[in-house]
């Protein structure tokens, strides 16, 4: 397990280069001129000069490059240009934020996902399997954007349930999450239970659950000691490999409800031309997904011993 | 005797589908949005600049004005039409730009294996490791934002996904009998790739397409609300954005209208997607 663990970290060495590489080449190589954005069209060739020194600019792009590699394997990203502040400080801060949006939608969405998919599949074909599908496939042919807009409208500014958008830090916060919560975990309703309905499915016509069946096994034993295990598997990976996107945030509630996560972070940055946090959130986004990929492929060997760590 | 006339595969699965009158009106749906993108550019739609009413005038029973004006007087009804164009040209774009290269590079790197394989792998794996959102704003960046820069985006992040399967695929015929029995024909690599184990593979490009199209079509409502997408004209992302303000002086008309052409749209492709993959796809047939 751990020469497999090792060997597994080496081969993710070049597919981080790639991303540096990649990450590089988009902001530093190709896009617009940070110093060109922070100053305006009419800053004099002395006042750009000094911030593009400032911002180590004036160096060739190869030690750029290498500066780059520097931060990325210290975890020391530097300092926003446009702030000053500290980027490590300000990544954690808003990834914590971030968290605090779509966890609680995750966790809970996805025990009664499973739940509702384990009944659907249960009683396949019958009326609530036929009238969900048409429904599901109904409901996720209308954007994500409208669910949030409607149910602001009729939640926050019709009925006042709600604040219509803000955040505080701490427990106060809960009052300003509470929406979009609710507005996630009715997104993730769709994809999920067709999803996992699709994974109980293939389970429950399985030989091994038709001789249990043959054995005599109740419905209960047949589904939670029988289907639900073999299950596991594929959930855990779906599951696993979204954690990553946890960290990022949902980008559209944090536009939307003005919620301070990474995902707001990010669009600012992007607007204002500031390089170390776009690159910073790349690099650290894509490393997350290396990491929960690796993490994945372990827990699936751990939990089918068929699978050989080879 | 009776003739019998060889027909393609491609043919065969629009009989298929057409057998199926859900799947028929979803196909008409689509056609008919087609027909709306070519007329636009050909100048045959209404002008959707055009002011033609008071600012957010109410809807009323004309035409022009069934959905009301917008604050500039414009017809939202013609806007949501011009929408519907701009949809139809980022599925459309998005499509031809990431399957083709998906199928292409997918092909070589099964078919050819070693490093070439190797790289193109390599590259894939950097791309899926960067999460989509953070892609797309990369490109954004990059490409400045707008249409193309955010066809260009999207497509990034799609063609990963055709290339492995495409990639898959290859990989299962290529040692199979009737490519052995091509070879020992005297076929070279072009002819057994493109001739021979493209036609097998193909279904997986065409289903995937049908995806991508939706995708990119609902991804445009997205990109455009975090202003990653379109900055101006008609989009059925700034028309939805827009209705965030018009709710709160109960102004329906761009929202009801936005999601009904949307809906029909996203619908109907959903719709074939899965139909077309149990017509084209053998094992599920």
């Amino acid at each position: 397990m751990g020469a497999y663990i090792v060997r597994r970290l080496l081969q993710a060495v070049p597919t981080v280069l790639g991303v540096a590489l990649l990450t590089f080449l988009l902001f530093d190589a190709f896009g617009a001129d940070p110093v060109r954005t922070a100053l305006g069209n009419h800053a004099t060739p002395e006042a750009m000069a000094n911030l593009r020194h400032q911002w180590g600019l004036d160096q060739s792009l190869p030690l750029q490059f290498v500066d780059f590699l520097r931060q990325i394997v210290t975890f020391d990203y530097g300092r926003s240009f446009v702030t000053g502040e500290d980027l490590g400080t300000q990544i954690k801060a808003g990834a914590l934020v971030s968290l605090s949006v779509t966890v609680p939608p995750f966790v809970f969405g996805g025990i009664v996902n499973v739940a509702l998919a384990l009944f659907i599949a249960r009683h396949r074909d019958g009326i609530v399997d036929r009238a969900s599908r048409v429904l599901f496939i109904a409901a996720m042919s209308v954007s994500a954007l409208v669910y949030v807009l409607a149910l602001q409208y009729l939640l926050a500014f019709k009925l006042d349930w709600f604040p219509i958008n803000g955040y505080e830090g701490g427990w106060a916060a809960v009052k300003y999450l509470g929406l979009p919560w609710l507005i996630q975990l009715l997104l993730l309703m769709g994809p999920d239970i067709r999803l996992y309905r699709t994974l109980f499915l293939a389970d429950i016509n399985a030989d091994y659950v038709r001789t249990a069946r043959s054995k005599g096994a109740g419905e209960a034993r047949v589904l939670f000691r029988h289907v639900l295990p073999n299950a596991w598997i594929p959930i855990i990976t779906q599951n696993v490999t979204t954690i990553p996107f946890l960290i990022l945030g949902s980008f559209l509630m944090e536009r939307f409800f003005s919620i301070p996560g990474i995902g707001n972070l990010t669009i600012a940055a992007l607007s204002r031309g500031d390089l170390p946090i776009l690159k910073a959130v790349t690099v650290l986004g894509a490393l997350a997904l290396v990491l929960f990929n690796l993490l994945n492929d372990l827990l699936y060997a751990f939990a089918d011993p068929r699978v050989r760590l080879s | 005797m009776e003739h019998v006339k060889p027909r393609s595969a491609a043919a065969e699965a629009l009989r298929a589908l057409w057998a199926r009158p859900h799947i028929r009106a979803c196909l008409i749906v689509v056609v008919l949005y087609l027909l709306i993108a070519v007329a636009g550019y050909f100048h045959l739609l209404p002008d959707a600049d055009a002011a033609l009413g008071g600012s957010q005038d109410p809807p009323s029973w004309h035409l022009a004005t069934l959905l009301g004006t917008d604050i500039l007087g414009r017809s939202v009804l013609w806007r949501v039409i011009a929408g519907a164009q701009t949809a139809v040209t980022i599925g459309l774009a998005t499509t031809v730009l990431a399957v083709p290269f998906g199928t292409a590079l997918g092909l070589a790197a099964g078919y050819f294996g070693g490093w070439l394989d190797a790289v193109i792998n390599w590259v894939y794996s950097v791309v899926v490791s960067v999460p989509d959102i953070l892609l797309i704003t990369a490109i954004s960046y990059a490409m400045g934002k707008g249409l193309s820069s955010m066809c260009v985006a999207i497509a990034a992040t799609s063609w990963v996904g055709i290339m492995r399967l495409v990639r898959g695929e290859v990989l299962k015929h290529k040692d199979s009998d009737y490519v052995l029995a091509a070879r020992s024909l005297g076929a070279g690599s072009r002819r057994i790739m493109f001739s021979e184990i493209l036609p097998n593979v193909v279904h997986v490009a065409i289903v995937t397409s049908s995806l991508v199209l939706l995708a990119s079509v609902k991804a445009e409502v997205i990109l455009t609300y975090l202003g990653l997408g379109i900055q101006d004209g008609a989009s059925w992302g700034l028309l939805i954005t827009g209705a965030s303000q018009d709710l709160t002086n109960d102004i329906w008309g761009p929202l009801v209208g936005t999601v009904t052409a949307m809906f029909l749209l996203i619908y109907s492709l959903s719709a074939i997607g899965d139909a077309l993959r149990d017509v084209l796809d053998p094992r599920v047939a």
